[in-house]
């Protein structure tokens, strides 16, 4: 067990955390977050994707200890017009991937608010859907300022 | 008034008779066509649950004490434990207990595949249990390994006897025959990776033990595992309010959950087994590969005069054989038709039901045979299909199909491969396909629902069924909402909770919305009634306001209960459809884009057009997927997984999508249940890959028989084709 620091959606944590523990795995079992999904917990599929500083990354292959920055994951973007617009477009079936794919979309617009489609899908690639809602999740990033 | 009937139920294809008891189904249908709620696009209710990741799935459960169990599995393809030592497992930090072959259902001490359950272990934290697991000290006999189907089924290794089926005089056909057309097709093993891996959390209080599952099917759940412990049904409860997806391999408990139960049961404690990625790939089921070898005969008018077809089915250790002949025996009007379907036992991981098991991959191999006796007969493919249409299935009549008219919506879709033709250059050649889908999807009985409104005028639809994702919820609401007519914003659906609600059914086989929609409608017709007698008695109009009538309740709440009514007797209950699909193939270097797919579908009524054009396109990818670029390989020597990850293991991403346009008929089955719906999940997978073939095919002229259509497979396709036509067609037979 070591101590890590953490800031997370704009609050403060002090916590200790076996040496070796990813950020996912502390985000769900110590901050009780669980909006960011493990899906395959080795980097390949996106589900556990959060900002930290406004950067996508991918939490399940970030160690806690070495995070540096502000973590941002779907509990601090509930409030983003991203939501509704997945709502509304229908960008949802299981939606175990979905918080993850929003966090994505949540850093593209905020760097690129009118992304085109090209640029949409170079940076949802690394979001993976089983359930295949790719078509609806780029027509949410195209209308999510309606 | 419920009765009891004798009654054939199907599942994925599957068929058995039982006895069920059923009410009568009184209700009209609705009119066709869009109504108030039902036929109008509805986001779903519990969207942004699951967007604002607020939706709670098994995998974000935690209960007070609940510790964390992993499973050990077989390193070897096909061994027998000799000897096994769970005491170095024990001795570790964390550990609370431990089981081996034998104490737990699942748990074996013969693995006939590489990553078999043998032994499980539940700790404080999951990676003590991991860690425990790889201290059981195991020696292992190893045994003979067989991968290979054809050299199975030759040595009577079967998990069941061959499937025979035979219509009219196959061999005078044959020899009648103005043209044959022969080939052997090849369908890879395929994984289903649904998002959240299987899991339960088991714990017992009392004598009841609660499941806590990703699942697709509460209720067989909680029979199985009552069967299997030997306990009341009414002792196990089953929950599953949110699940990341099944896609057909979630529909029975499995060894994770047996293990849990039992480890929970010697803790005291409450245990979660969840498999991690590489498990699901090794032991969570997939999409067995099969080998088809087909032909046919026809006249030169088109007229098909006979089908014939060899299926071996790759069925692993265990599992069953897949209706691969399905589609050859049921597409198309043809009076001699023979099919015989193997079912290998392999030393490979058991298959499970995948998205229209079997259909799939026979439509893959019957709907390129039959693009390939179009181009033998010179007869546009489209009308090739139109002519050979069947008006019954195999003599007994459909209760509806509207086959012709996905056709008609197809043409236009089919008359753009001139002009996408034409846009070929050098390198990337470009063309058009189709092919045709049928597959099952009626649903049955027993499904039951209660509708509850309080003087609020809020209804709530309680029924014990499970949401996996296909928008079920909203689909229930909708239907309750039109019945009730209240608004949808004024129903909620309660779901998920074998305690909490009446018996519902599977979540496969493109069940959900044809078993349940008639339940839910029921139970709200009832709860109207209700009404309208309490504002008849009140001296107020029949059309009066349902929250004006409720209003007078007070604490008093109306009650409405429905059951799911019989298929109709005598009758086939099918969907139909048809995919149009564009592709562009680079002659260099065998790259394979798919542009767009049309995929036009006969479902009876569309409930939520929103949801099932999500539900199609959902479909359509997982198959480009199946079609292009996944393929679960296994080491030839060892039999052991090679695609372990998301990385090794290749599905589409956003990257990969083309342009999908869905089109629906929309017409209510006159014959079937109060809604005249039938299911949507399967039937997009269905057409996709022959369509995507026949598209290469219309494109380079090259022929492809092996899914996945690899770079590999293209160039070998292409080569083929220049070397056909250098030494010019073969003449017809
Ligand atoms: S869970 Fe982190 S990338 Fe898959
Ligand atoms: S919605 Fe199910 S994996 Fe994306």
């Amino acid at each position: 067990m070591s101590e890590v620091r953490l800031t997370v959606n704009g609050g403060e944590h002090v916590i200790d955390v076996p040496v070796g523990a990813s950020l996912a795995h502390v985000l769900r079992e110590e901050l009780g977050l669980t909006g960011t999904k493990i899906a395959c917990n080795e980097g390949h599929c996106g589900a556990c994707t959060v900002q930290i500083d406004g950067v996508p990354r991918l939490s399940c292959i970030m160690l806690a200890h070495t995070v540096e920055g502000e973590v941002t994951t779907i509990e601090g973007l509930r409030e983003h017009p991203l939501v509704d617009a997945f709502v509304r477009a229908d960008a949802v079936q299981c939606g175990f991937c979905t918080p993850g794919q929003v966090v994505s979309a949540a850093a593209l617009v905020a760097a690129n608010p009118e992304p085109t489609r090209e640029e949409i899908r170079h940076a949802m690639a690394g979001n993976i859907c089983r359930c295949g809602t790719y078509p609806k999740i780029e027509e949410a990033i195209l209308s999510w300022q309606d | 008034m419920a009765r009891l009937i004798r009654t054939e139920k199907e599942v994925e294809g599957r068929f058995e008779e039982v006895w069920i008891v059923v009410e009568e189904d009184p209700l009209e249908q609705w009119p066709e066509g869009p109504l108030s709620v039902v036929g109008r696009d509805a986001p779903r209710q519990d969207g942004s649950l699951r967007v604002r990741g607020e939706a709670r799935y098994t995998a974000d459960i935690k209960l007070p004490g609940m510790l964390h169990a992993a499973v050990l599995r077989s390193p070897h393809a096909h061994a027998r434990v000799q000897r096994i030592d769970l005491a170095p497992a024990l001795a570790l930090p964390g550990v609370r207990a431990a089981i081996g072959p034998g104490e737990a259902n699942g748990l074996e001490e013969e693995a006939g595949w590489a990553g078999a359950p043998v032994a499980a272990v539940a700790a404080d934290t999951f990676a003590q249990a991991r860690a425990a697991v790889e201290a059981v000290d195991v020696e292992w006999e190893e045994l003979e390994v067989v991968l290979d189907p054809e050299d199975a089924v030759r040595r009577g290794l079967v998990t069941g006897e061959a499937r025979r089926s035979e219509r009219g005089d196959v061999d005078r056909a044959f020899a009648e025959a103005d043209v044959i057309v022969e080939g052997t097709y090849r369908t890879q093993t395929v994984l289903h990776n649904s998002l959240e891996t299987h899991q339960a959390i088991c714990e017992w209080q009392g004598d009841t033990l609660h499941v806590y599952i990703s699942t697709q099917y509460i209720w067989g759940i909680r029979q199985e595992v009552a069967e299997t412990l030997g306990m009341p049904e009414d002792k196990v409860r089953v929950v599953c309010e949110f699940m990341g997806g099944g896609f057909g391999a979630k529909n029975s408990p499995d060894e994770y959950t047996f293990a849990a139960a039992e480890l929970a049961r010697r803790t005291g404690r409450p245990v979660r087994c969840a498999l991690t990625r590489h498990e699901e790939h090794t032991s969570a089921g997939n999409r067995n590969s099969t080998i088809q070898r087909l032909r046919a005969a026809a006249r030169s008018d088109g007229t098909i005069l006979a089908l014939e077809g060899e299926f071996f089915n790759s069925v692993g250790w265990s599992g069953w054989s897949s209706p691969t002949e399905g589609p050859m025996r049921a597409l198309y009007a043809c009076d001699n038709v023979r099919t015989v379907t193997h079912a290998a036992k392999l030393n490979a991981p058991p298959m499970k039901a995948f998205r229209a098991p079997g259909f799939a991959e026979g439509t893959f191999g019957l709907e390129c045979l039959i693009e390939d006796l179009a181009a033998r007969l010179e007869i546009d493919p489209l009308e090739l299909r139109r002519s050979n249409y069947a008006e019954s299935n195999e003599g007994t009549p459909y209760s509806s199909k509207n086959l012709e008219e996905c056709y008609r919506l197809a043409e236009p879709h089919w008359e753009r491969r001139h002009e996408v033709r034409a846009r070929s250059d050098a390198v990337w050649k470009r063309g058009v396909g189709m092919a045709s889908q049928i597959w099952y999807g009626g649903g049955g009985p027993p499904s039951y629902a209660w509708v509850r409104l309080g003087s609020d005028g809020r209804a709530t639809v309680i029924t014990a069924m499970q949401d996996i994702g296909t928008g079920t919820r909203t689909a229930m609401a909708q239907i309750a909402a039109e019945e009730l007519r209240v608004p949808l914003e004024k129903v909620d659906v309660v779901l998920g909770d074998s305690a909490r609600g009446p018996y519902a059914s599977i979540s496969a086989g493109s069940s959900t919305t044809p078993s349940m929609g008639p339940a839910v409608r029921a139970a709200a017709a009832d709860a109207r009634e209700q009404i309208e007698d309490i504002a008849e008695q009140r001296g107020l109009p029949k059309n009066t306001p349902v929250e004006e009538v409720v209003g007078l309740l007070e604490e008093a709440q109306i009650l409405g209960k429905g059951a799911r009514g019989p298929n109709p007797t005598g009758m086939s209950v099918l969907t139909f459809g048809v995919h149009v699909v564009e592709v562009a193939v680079d002659v260099e270097t065998g790259e394979v884009r798919v542009e767009r797919v049309a995929a036009i579908h006969d479902v009876g009524r569309i409930i939520n057009p929103l949801g099932a054009s999500s539900q199609v396109e959902g479909g359509v990818i997982q198959g480009i997927g199946h079609t292009l670029s996944e393929e679960r390989l296994l080491d030839p020597e060892t039999g052991r997984v090679l695609t372990t990850s998301l990385d090794a293991y290749r599905m589409p991403t956003i990257a990969d999508v083309p342009e999908i346009v869905c089109e629906f008929v929309d017409k209510p089955d006159e014959h079937l249940t109060n809604l005249g719906s039938k299911g949507l999940g399967e039937p997009p997978i269905v057409p996709i890959a022959a369509a995507i073939a026949n598209a290469i095919r219309d494109a380079t002229g090259a022929e492809v028989h092996e899914l996945p259509i690899s770079r590999e497979e293209m160039l070998r396709a292409l080569e083929a084709a220049k070397e056909k036509e250098r030494r010019g067609a073969p003449a017809a037979v």
